[in-house]
């Protein structure tokens, strides 16, 4: 799994050495997958590697009439989600999305998805930049993207 | 709750003597828990719902289970599920003994979820997870009573609709007492003291 994940970066992060200034890559990509047509939540790491911020923007699918970015958050002993415009990621940093906090929320599935599936959703940033990242379906229980 | 004034009173001082009683009456066998210990400062569970199977469903229905009660909604893509996974992997570590847990799931969005709705997802996280629904007035009296309030607000994207709910989850023991309250504690904590209420943690 890891080295899918690893070799999945790889090619990703090849695909982008031509867009010199901005180099955006993906990991731990995954979707929790849950019962009939409710909506899912989609979590991945992003890498900056370039010299300047960038922020992630939107994301669409093939498989999903809608994305959406998300943020919840917990304040007061309540939990809230919120819709964001953007999601900066440092330059030559990291930025996660992960349960309890930023997350895709992926609505209107077009066909079933299954745990196992995989989902290729374009990650679009500030500069233009799109990213395919194949996203792996995880059962409702997984709490990441292996074990 | 609409009682008139008197009653409310009457009702406060009676619970108020019944904490003094409980209090009384076990001081010393209180449990070493790891979580806020709410034991005489919640009320009872209590409840009118009906289940995931369409079947109605009350707290008496769960005497003698250890019982897990959290507000949420199936539309919630994010929290929900992870707090339930969570809940999963803590029974998980507990083993045989959490046969004897029952995670109550009370949705706050009872026109979106059905009993069948509330099943399929209930039961994608755990065989022991009860998927709770019922009119609104019932689930805010249960909301009300353990002081867990929840807002609907129209979203931003027209036709869906979002939902704050509180994150607590309320721990009652095999008969039916509030017990502990876990507020995002880490998972060990938990796992304590549901296995001191599986051994021994009953009070009268």
């Amino acid at each position: 799994m890891k080295r899918i994940a690893l070799l999945l970066v790889g090619l990703l992060g090849a695909g982008l050495v031509h867009a010199d200034t901005t180099r955006i890559s993906a990991s731990h990509a995954w979707i929790r997958v849950l019962p009939g047509a409710l909506p899912a939540g989609a979590y991945v790491v992003l890498r900056n590697d370039g010299d300047k911020p960038v922020a992630l923007t939107g994301a669409s699918t093939p498989d999903y009439g809608m994305a959406m970015l998300h943020r919840s958050t917990q304040s007061g002993g309540s939990s809230r989600m919120a819709m964001v415009d953007a999601l900066p990621i440092p330059a030559h940093g990291t930025q996660a999305l992960a349960p309890g906090g930023y997350h895709l929320m992926l609505m209107d599935a077009r066909h079933p998805v299954q745990p196992g599936d995989t989902v290729r959703i374009t990650l679009k940033f500030d500069n233009g930049v799109t990213l395919p990242v194949d996203f792996i379906a995880r059962p409702a229980g997984a709490l990441g993207d292996q074990g | 709750m609409k009682l008139p004034r008197t009653p409310r009173l009457a009702l406060f001082l009676l619970s108020l003597a019944g904490i003094l009683l409980l209090s009384a009456c076990h001081r010393g066998s209180d449990l070493p828990f790891k979580l806020t210990d709410i034991g005489g400062h919640m009320p009872d569970l209590q409840f009118q719902l009906t289940d995931d199977n369409g079947k109605p469903a009350s707290a008496a229905d769960f005497r003698g289970k250890v019982v897990l009660l959290y507000f949420g909604y199936t539309h919630c893509p994010d929290v929900c599920p992870l707090t339930l996974a969570q809940l999963h992997a803590a029974l998980q570590k507990l083993g045989k003994a959490a046969d004897d847990v029952r995670i109550l799931f009370v949705s706050v969005d009872p026109a979106r979820d059905t009993p069948a709705v509330m099943h399929a997802y209930v039961n994608a996280f755990d065989k022991r997870a009860v998927g709770l629904t019922g009119s609104a007035g019932a689930i805010e009296a249960l909301s009300k009573r353990y002081r867990s309030g929840f807002t609907r607000e129209p979203a931003s994207d027209g036709g869906n609709y979002e939902v704050t709910h509180s994150s607590a989850i309320y721990v009652f023991d095999r008969n039916g007492h509030a017990r502990v309250l876990d507020a995002n504690a880490p998972q060990e904590d938990l796992v304590h003291d549901l296995g001191l209420l599986l051994s021994n943690g009953t009070s009268p």
